[in-house]
């Protein structure tokens, strides 16, 4: 194993009278789920790989509020927006990426009536200039013609229009891209958004999960590329209940990069 | 009595659109039930989505069977009309055929009427067919019993014995061509041309006969079904355009901001507020605004002009995850909830001259707080309306209501709300350890 990594805080850098090329906004998922946490550390690899000078709010970080805005309480929206625009704004903050579509979503739209104005880009779009610019190689490697499929997450695609960013990157794996019957602008939701990754489902003969997993196991990849961390979570858990985790894996398209290049 | 036919025909016309501008006035008075709201930005964008999804059905043909047979109704709607025209020119001042003196733009005329008048048909049979034999799905949804299911197919009949009148009208006609001087020879028949030897040998009594019925049952059936469609799901016709224009410019995934809140947040976090200052004078009695929507006076006029546009296709309900998987939600009935709601409202401001309650409300009464519960605000439903409905917003006014009017979320969401609150995040780890992630193997 090469040697770990230093993550920079932003209370670090100002210490120091530095300002960060990128704001890495990690997330409540990418902070504390196990499995949110190896993307984490996968797209941390591949922006030291690549040589960004970032850094993370640590624990100034807070949840967006996305859950609770879709729950019904602007109130705690509300609440946490303006608490982490007051931070970000100190911190004087220009440009942010994430890994997580809804933290994305978020700050990138609802943020901005709120005194919150960033240059936000999801992490997938971020790769995707790193390797415009010919900052970031990415090669074939482990992943070169194998099938591929990718769940658009709503809030990335739907929710903002970003369809292709990760499908380019997928396709510098040298994969074999396959398309699920339900894709891009018509793509299922895969059951986590509008805060129902914190409750239990309405009754119902099915969990969206599992239409969704049946649907991508339809295509008969090896791997699952999601691009969020609770789709990741969901399709995982789907394919865990489909009993098929030892034939199809769900991975990130960040971790499939930093993985083909053995990073 | 030789004017007695244009009489007729003028006081059917009158009272025909008399009647549509009355229940059409009530449709305005009913939106206006709904808040206010300004729409006044995104111009150009709007325009551009008025002709590209309105006028150019560019979602409708994204299912290319039922898209492109809509087109074939939608564009022969709108071009027979001129057709229209000339028959109520005809009716009110005795000519006929006033505008056969155009010529050959006449026969071009005639014939592509002619021909949109067989595609209407062929479209609207094949539009009967998927609801009653082929019973897709989506026809046949917890929704869609009763009379929304019979409203459908009186539309499709509707249109079926219009188009034939007008063929046979036609077909009559060109035999009478010729025989009688008071029809000019003129327009071209590509399609009653195939109808018409059926009236061969017919006396010419006869033929003016069927020719004259076709004609009236034809111009009386239009102004029908104009009155047909404030009371049927069929306002879209109208609704779209106005609909499509007023339809959400913004990211899909960025939700409205709610201005009440922010100004009492921000008085919440400004360390110079006085905690004990007493209201301003004005603000004193001022009711304080009602967070999120229980009933559609609540929504937004957007909002419930979206419900009277609804034609009830489905397609958002068919694009439903939660549908999909069994779930008692469903967009289409969240539009349509609030249309009835809307005209149950309605009816009470036209017995009582004003809203006097009734007990009711569109929350409970009509939508479930399971159906509200179930979304996953994926957009799905608001990307596959064809007229730029969006079902989402009314869930999210409904949610708000309840969460932060009655507190009334669902245990597991207060239970991540309150982790929020407390320590940053929706589950219970402490923001200290926000960057552990980075300790770990």
């Amino acid at each position: 194993m090469s040697e770990p990594i230093k993550v920079p805080t932003m209370a670090e850098y100002m210490a120091e009278g530095k300002k960060p090329e990128v704001l890495f906004w990690v997330g409540c998922s990418g902070s504390f789920d196990d499995r949110a946490k190896k993307i984490t550390k996968a797209f941390v690899k591949l922006l030291h790989n690549a040589k960004v000078d970032f850094a993370v709010l640590g624990t100034e970080e807070s949840c967006t509020g996305d859950p609770a805005k879709r729950a019904g309480n602007e109130f705690l929206f509300q609440m946490q927006a303006m608490t982490n625009i007051e931070v970000l704004n100190g911190y004087e903050i220009k440009k942010i990426v994430t890994a997580c579509p809804h933290c994305f979503n978020t700050i990138k739209n609802e943020y901005p009536e709120l005194g919150g104005n960033y240059d936000i880009v999801h992490h997938t779009q971020f790769l995707k200039s790193l390797l415009d610019e010919g900052r970031l190689k990415v090669e074939g490697g482990k992943f070169k013609g194998k099938k591929i499929t990718f769940h658009d997450p709503c809030y990335l695609g739907r929710a903002n229009g970003e369809y292709e960013a990760p499908r380019d990157l997928l396709r510098k794996l040298e994969v074999e891209l396959v398309e699920m019957r339900r894709c891009k602008s018509r793509g299922l939701c895969c059951g986590a958004g509008g805060a129902q990754m914190f409750k239990e489902p309405e009754e119902g003969q099915k969990d969206v999960n599992i239409e969704r997993t049946e649907e991508a196991l339809e295509t008969q990849p090896s791997v699952i590329a999601a691009a969020c961390p609770f789709c990741n979570t969901m399709m995982t858990d789907g394919v865990k209940g489909k009993e098929k985790e030892n034939d199809v894996a769900v991975m990130d398209v960040a971790e499939m990069i930093a993985n083909a290049e053995d990073l | 009595m030789e004017y007695l036919p244009n009489i007729l025909f003028f006081i059917l016309l009158a009272a025909g659109i008399g009647y549509f501008t009355f229940n059409i006035r009530e449709v305005i008075r009913n939106i206006k039930i709904g808040r206010e709201i300004d729409a006044s930005d995104h111009k150009k964008e709007r325009w551009n989505n008025v002709m590209r999804i309105a006028l150019g059905q560019s979602k409708m043909v994204v299912r290319p069977v039922s898209g492109i047979m809509h087109i074939f109704v939608y564009v022969g709607f709108i071009i027979i009309n001129i057709e229209v025209l000339e028959i109520i020119i005809d009716g009110i001042f005795g000519t006929h055929r006033i505008l056969s003196f155009l010529g050959p733009v006449y026969d071009i005329l005639i014939a592509s009427f002619e021909i949109l008048a067989l595609l209407v048909l062929v479209g609207v049979i094949v539009f009967w067919i998927r609801r009653n034999i082929q019973k897709l799905r989506r026809f046949w949804a917890r929704e869609m019993k009763g009379w929304p299911k019979d409203d459908a197919n009186y539309i499709l009949y509707f249109e079926m014995v219009l188009m034939v009148l007008f063929l046979t009208m036609n077909a009559a006609d060109l035999q009478l061509q010729g025989i009688n001087p008071h029809y000019v020879e003129a327009g071209a028949f590509p399609i009653s041309g195939l109808i018409s030897p059926l009236f061969d040998g017919l006396s010419e009594a006869t033929l003016i006969a069927i020719e004259r019925s076709a004609w009236w049952l034809h111009i009386i059936g239009i102004l029908v079904f104009l009155n047909y469609l404030y009371f049927s799901k069929h306002l879209h016709i109208i609704l779209a355009f106005p609909n499509v224009y007023f339809g959400k410019v913004v990211p899909k995934g960025k939700f409205k901001n709610l201005e009440s809140v922010t100004n009492e947040v921000k008085l919440m976090m400004d360390p110079n507020a006085d905690p004990f200052a007493a209201p301003a004078e004005d603000e004193a009695d001022a009711e304080p605004d009602k967070f999120g929507a229980s009933d559609v006076m609540d929504l937004s006029r957007i909002q419930l002009l979206n419900a009277y546009t609804c034609t009830e296709c489905g397609r958002c309900t068919s694009e439903c995850p939660a549908n999909l998987t069994g779930k008692k939600l469903s967009p289409r009935k969240i539009m349509m909830d609030t249309r009835d709601r809307i005209e149950e409202v309605g009816k009470n401001i036209s017995k009582n001259g004003e809203f006097k309650p009734d007990g009711k409300q569109l929350l409970d009464d009509y939508i479930l707080r399971e159906e509200l519960w179930a979304c996953t605000t994926c957009n799905a439903c608001v990307e596959a309306c064809p007229v730029s409905i969006d079902p989402l917003s009314i869930i999210m006014d409904m949610r708000q209501y309840l969460v932060m009017e009655q507190s009334a979320a669902p245990n597991e969401l207060n239970v991540a709300m309150t982790n929020i609150e407390n320590n940053g995040a929706p589950w219970p780890y402490n923001q200290m350890d926000r960057l552990n992630w980075n300790d770990e193997a």
